[in-house]
């Protein structure tokens, strides 16, 4: 069984922000404990800024501090950070390029909340921004990393942040730029990020008993981006490319590697599994993953379509899916 | 650096170089030189302390936005002076009133008077309304609203670092219909920002017209007691006003001077022209004839040859 760790992201980025007390800077929106920085907090209320529900503001502010010479860590919902405040975080932030982190918590369908809490389409927003770097967690070693990696940046980044019981699948932390090889098949490559890249990890053992051989890719540096890697794992299978993301398909990682696949006239299947032209509604985690087709299941499918093919796959196949019931841990997704 | 003329002489400077402009170009920000020029006369002339230009009198064309393929980019933030603890810092709010703020730099000797030929012309960072690169300007203010925010957050770092300059911002009316612009107040206060100064405007002019027929804002000075911060009212053309509000105190506060302008002053044939005022466009020549021959004679210039010009 795969560990779960309980909080990194509290853990780490307390231990990061100590080690730099006069430049980096919590700011929080009313979401202290939801963003698992109340800790930090009541230890050091000299390096922590609450807001409150202003996001505007907090944007145009942050962009001050950045001028000043400090280096804030944005601590929200990651759908407060662009949605509302999207016009200061352009004017603030990206444009002048100030070092400020954006750790949006609750990435795409990880929060029960629906619609107004689903950061589902960010990654497509922060890929069209121009000086904007965007990191994804996957893991709990990438949550303990993703200070460090995000504040190793001479700009803004956008981080998309797991909380809470984090399973630990990788133990090395995310080095910007690189994407992760978990697995060199020759068959069919699937890229994924996030919460997805456990999902396929489960798929991928699947298949890999059918006779199927996957190249798998985990991407946590969404931009910049290495595009002659990305080819280069392409031009390694034979059949074509699936991505599995917890995002649109459109402007996502999906995207990405099309967009990639078409600038360099690669000629090869790409089937993009994520969210559908759709808004989710709010639900636990896993029924989301299965309703809207971002879990193990959906990948499986997706690879079939790909080969035109049926592995005869079903649940009983992939491993038992981690259940986590929504309504039985303390501050469930901290609503 | 100090100037040796007087303030008065520094605002009536601004209205004639902005109304030549206007006249030559056939429109402009005209109104915004009438309601301000005091204000911004009374800023760079004696209220901040700001050092020795730092960027060429006549500015550089446009030589890119911030990318990490532009390590050599800057703001326009030179022509106030370095950004040394000591001393104040000045943003622009409404970046539209860019013209009078360029007017403003060289008529106290900041910038050449060729930077305004340089005005809205392709290639130049002398920009219609102000962007970072522009001569003055530090931060992006042409999206409404966001200025105060800025500088709260600024002069929240310099006051942890120990800083003795001020931050300053240069506000307008019309920006605090923006929701964000009370979100900052609150902030500002709460966090006790109090090197914090603002001087905003109070024409009751914007885009579409008078304030009270786009949506009325009420009694601002109350509302923004209401959310923590001090504001005093003064008449924007009153130099000694003004001189006396910035003492008013305002510890663990920020302080906002309330300027209460008249959008015609100096110029009293803009009337004319109500309820636009926001960007003057002359509808005709002889429109353009009659401004040229009347506010010439307000303001005590010849009027303009423009013959010529476009």
């Amino acid at each position: 069984m795969v560990e779960m760790v309980s909080k990194p992201y509290a853990r780490a980025f307390e231990a990061y922000a100590t080690k730099h007390p006069d430049k980096i800077l919590c700011l929080s929106a009313d979401l202290t404990s939801s963003c698992e920085i109340d800790g930090f907090r009541d230890r050091h209320p000299e390096q922590f800024l609450s807001l409150g529900m202003a996001e505007q503001n907090m944007m145009s502010f942050a962009g001050g501090l950045g001028l000043a010479g400090f280096r804030p860590f944005i601590h929200t919902f990651g759908v407060f950070m662009y949605r509302r405040p999207y016009d200061q975080l352009m004017a603030s932030i990206a444009y002048p390029r100030r070092k400020v982190r954006l750790m949006g918590f609750l990435p795409g369908v990880t929060t029960p909340g629906g619609m107004t809490h689903q950061s589902i389409e960010d990654i497509s927003v922060m890929r069209s921004i121009p000086n904007m770097t965007i990191l994804e967690t996957g893991d709990a070693t990438e949550v303990e990393s993703i200070c460090e990696a995000a504040d190793s940046i001479d700009g803004p980044v956008w981080c998309r942040v797991l909380r809470g019981s984090v399973p630990r699948l990788f133990d090395t932390p995310i080095k910007v730029g690189e994407m992760r090889v978990l697995s060199e098949g020759t068959d069919v490559l699937v890229v994924t990020s996030g919460i997805c890249t456990e999902e396929a990890m489960r798929a991928r053992a699947a298949f890999s008993q059918a006779g199927l051989s996957i190249r798998h890719l985990h991407l946590h540096t969404i931009k910049p981006f290495d595009a002659a890697a990305l080819l280069d794992h392409i031009g390694s299978v034979k059949h074509g490319v699936v991505t599995l993301e917890n995002h649109v398909t459109e402007g996502g990682i999906g995207s990405l590697v099309a967009e990639t696949m078409a600038d360099a006239g690669m000629g090869k299947r790409l089937v993009r599994l994520g969210l559908k032209d759709t808004y989710a509604h709010g639900g636990s985690r896993a029924y989301l993953m299965r309703y809207y087709g971002l879990d193990a299941l959906a990948l499986v499918r997706g690879i079939e379509d790909l080969m035109g093919q049926d592995f005869g796959i079903g649940e009983a196949d992939l491993d038992a899916a981690r259940v986590e019931d929504v309504h039985s841990l303390v501050k469930a997704e901290g609503l | 650096m100090r100037n040796e003329r007087s303030t008065e002489e520094v605002a009536l400077g601004i209205r004639r170089r902005v109304f030549e402009h206007c006249i030559r170009n056939n429109g402009g920000y005209l109104s915004q030189a009438c309601s301000a020029a005091e204000q911004l006369a009374w800023l760079y002339n004696e209220e901040l302390n700001l050092g020795d230009p730092t960027l060429p009198m006549v500015p550089k064309p446009f030589e890119g936005v911030p990318s990490p393929s532009n390590p050599g980019y800057h703001t326009g933030a030179g022509y106030n002076g370095p950004a040394a603890p000591e001393f104040d810092r000045l943003f622009i709010a409404p970046a539209h009133y860019a013209l009078v703020a360029y007017a403003t730099l060289i008529e106290v000797g900041r910038m050449a008077p060729e930077g305004l030929e340089m005005f809205n012309k392709d290639g130049s960072s002398v920009e219609m309304i102000g962007a970072e690169h522009s001569p003055g300007m530090e931060v992006h203010n042409g999206t409404l609203g966001i200025g105060f925010s800025t500088a709260a957050g600024l002069a929240w770092g310099r006051k942890r670092r120990g800083e003795r300059g001020r931050t300053w911002v240069y506000m307008s009316d019309g920006e605090v219909q923006e929701g964000q612009t009370w979100e900052a107040i609150a902030a500002a206060a709460y966090h006790k920002v109090d090197n914090l100064y603002a001087i905003m405007d109070v024409n009751r002019q914007q885009c579409d017209g008078a304030m009270s027929s786009v949506m009325d804002v009420g009694d601002i000075k109350a509302k923004i007691e209401e959310f923590g911060g001090v504001a005093v009212w003064v008449d924007a053309h009153k130099l000694d006003e003004i001189r006396e509000a910035a003492k008013t105190p305002h510890r663990g506060k920020p302080l906002i001077i309330l300027a209460n302008s008249s959008p015609y002053r100096g110029m009293p044939t803009l009337q004319l022209r109500f309820p636009r005022l926001h960007y003057v466009r002359f509808k005709s020549e002889k429109e353009r004839a009659k401004m040229n021959q009347e506010i010439a004679r307000s303001l005590k210039v010849d009027p303009i040859d423009y013959e010529g010009a476009h």
